[in-house]
């Protein structure tokens, strides 16, 4: 007999489970390690908590509960951990570290790497502002990757910031800034260019956002962005900065990211293997202000890219 | 020899032989891609060569680092996580509705009287999405060979496809009542060898830039 599943679920047996295991051990003792504490959290949150967060991924799964209310599965965990940090913490002394091992569920077009119930492990550091806690971040995201046995792995590293700022520099009106914005978000470089033309803008608003490469490129650009990310690649550890580039047009899914981002990136996938960036906002919307700096990697992802390597190997 | 840094996806079909060209022109060797029509793979000169739809398949998956397709293949898929670089400028065509000629137009009058018009067409979502901003209820119909059929045998009222000349339509006696989109050619990348082989594709972009074709139409 043959009883179905639902689309972008899949089951995991143990020939598998056990390879992942050995990642998840091997990133859990990096975490602890860096005392971030492990937490869990409801994988079905209430659809109005989640919303607070505005990260412009909605919850793609809804039920009602026995009085009515929506609740939803999560998207993402670092809202979740917003949401722990302002009820459960709310006048414990920063910084906050914590770490995460759970799944999260997306509307996605499910392929390989991708499912919509997907297993992300992750931290969140909560009440370090930048450089000094993006630097921790990268630190501990590297030694984690390192811990799992990931050989060629890069972080592409960019500013939620820096784009929006050069619109500010060169004086977009505002109503052409959706426009640029979204053809950034889409990758659209043509469209970016027909706009940025049509609208007689400066040319840097095409041009810096193609910059990538190593920290030569922020020679291309001035004004506290570069100075942000000139400040983080300074403080690095020589194993994490030699893992960098940096990539001026990187540009995150999720709305809630203030300052620096990143994803990682292993030439084994063709897609990023995670990311994080700075979310300073986030934690004022849940009623209690303060800096914070997170991460997640998708744990399948990873080990199809330990899967690559080892075949290349 | 040395293996080639990029893997670049070519379309087969209309746009092969200006694709080759251009590659010709910055420097990638073609010869052996021309005289070899059942081949797909050329390992030597890092070309894989496809159909135009499958293109953004292979370079999402990064199969293939960069890839040539058209506009219309790229807005058809526009889920795709790739990076759209450039415009060739070849290749054009005009994304358009046509139906039988002559007064009144069928799909208007199916419209108006049955309040839905069938449209056949290979690209179900951008027909899909042109019927949506218009306001216009259309049940859509996926055919995989000649579109041009559908509305001649009474399938549909009308088509939504790909036309460069209008030859074909006007054969077959059909009439351009609206016009969707145009299409080119594009260069499109996979997101991580953007960054990770940045200095080999932002060198072919600049390349490709210099020599294609004319400057393309701005849409």
């Amino acid at each position: 007999m043959i009883h179905p599943i639902p689309n972008g679920t899949r089951d995991v047996l143990p020939d598998e489970m056990r390879e992942l295991r050995a990642i998840t051990e091997a990133m859990r003792a990096a975490f602890e390690r860096r005392e971030y504490g492990e937490v869990w959290t409801p994988t079905i949150e209430f659809e109005d908590v989640l919303r607070r967060g505005e990260t412009g991924v909605d919850p793609a799964y809804r039920v009602f509960d026995d009085h009515g209310h929506v609740m939803a599965l999560r998207p993402d965990m670092t809202v979740p951990i917003a949401r722990v940090v302002a009820t459960r913490y709310a006048t414990a002394e920063p910084p906050l570290r914590f770490s995460y091992f759970a799944h999260a569920y997306r509307g996605v077009r499910p392929h390989r790497g991708q499912m919509r119930e997907f297993l992300q492990a992750g931290v969140e550091l909560v009440g370090a502002p930048g450089p000094h806690g993006t630097v921790e971040a990268l630190t501990v995201l590297c030694e984690a990757l390192d811990a799992v046995g990931l050989k060629g792995y890069r972080i592409a590293l960019g500013s939620a910031s820096l784009y929006p700022a050069l619109m500010d520099t060169f004086d977009v009106p505002v109503e052409v800034r959706e426009t640029l914005l979204a053809a950034l978000a889409a990758r659209d470089f043509v469209k970016l260019e027909t706009q940025v033309r049509r609208h007689g803008l400066d040319d840097a608003l095409v041009r810096v956002p193609q910059l990538r490469g190593g920290a030569a490129v922020l020679d291309g650009i001035t004004g506290g962005e570069a100075g942000g990310l000139r400040a983080i690649l300074a403080d690095l550890p020589e194993h994490v900065s030699s893992r960098i580039v940096f990539d001026l047009g990187l540009a995150r899914g999720l709305g809630y990211y203030t300052g620096a981002v990143f994803d990682v990136l292993d030439p084994e996938l063709g897609e990023p293997l995670g990311g994080g960036g700075r979310y300073d906002d986030l934690l004022g919307r849940f009623g209690r202000p303060m800096p914070a700096v997170g991460f997640a990697l998708h744990v399948d992802r990873l080990h199809l890219a330990l899967a690559g390597e080892e075949a290349a190997a | 020899m040395t293996r080639p840094e990029l893997t670049i996806a070519v379309p087969r079909g209309a746009l092969l032989r200006e694709t080759l060209d251009l590659l010709d022109a910055v420097g990638v060797e073609t010869a052996e891609v021309r005289s070899n029509d059942r081949k797909l793979l050329f390992g030597d000169v890092g070309i894989v060569t496809m159909r135009p739809s499958d293109v953004p398949t292979y370079v999402e998956a990064g199969a293939a680092d960069v890839g040539i397709t058209g506009k219309d293949v790229l807005t058809e898929q526009d889920e795709r996580e790739v990076v759209e670089l450039l415009d060739l400028g070849y290749g054009p065509c005009r994304m358009i509705l046509a139906t039988v000629a002559g007064e009144p137009d069928p799909a208007a009058e199916a419209l108006r009287r049955l309040g839905v018009m069938r449209v056949a067409t290979k690209y179900y979502r951008i027909a899909a999405r042109y019927f949506e901003e218009t306001g216009r209820q259309a049940e859509i119909v996926e055919v995989k060979g000649s579109v041009e059929l559908a509305p001649l045998t009474g399938l549909v009222e009308a088509i939504v496809d790909l036309t460069a000349t209008g030859t074909t339509l006007r054969e077959n006696g059909l009439v351009i009542r609206e016009e969707i989109m145009t299409s080119t050619a594009r260069l499109i990348a996979n997101p991580v060898a953007h960054k990770l082989k940045s200095a080999a594709i932002d060198t072919l972009v600049a390349r490709m830039r210099e020599h294609r074709p004319a400057a393309p139409v701005v849409a």
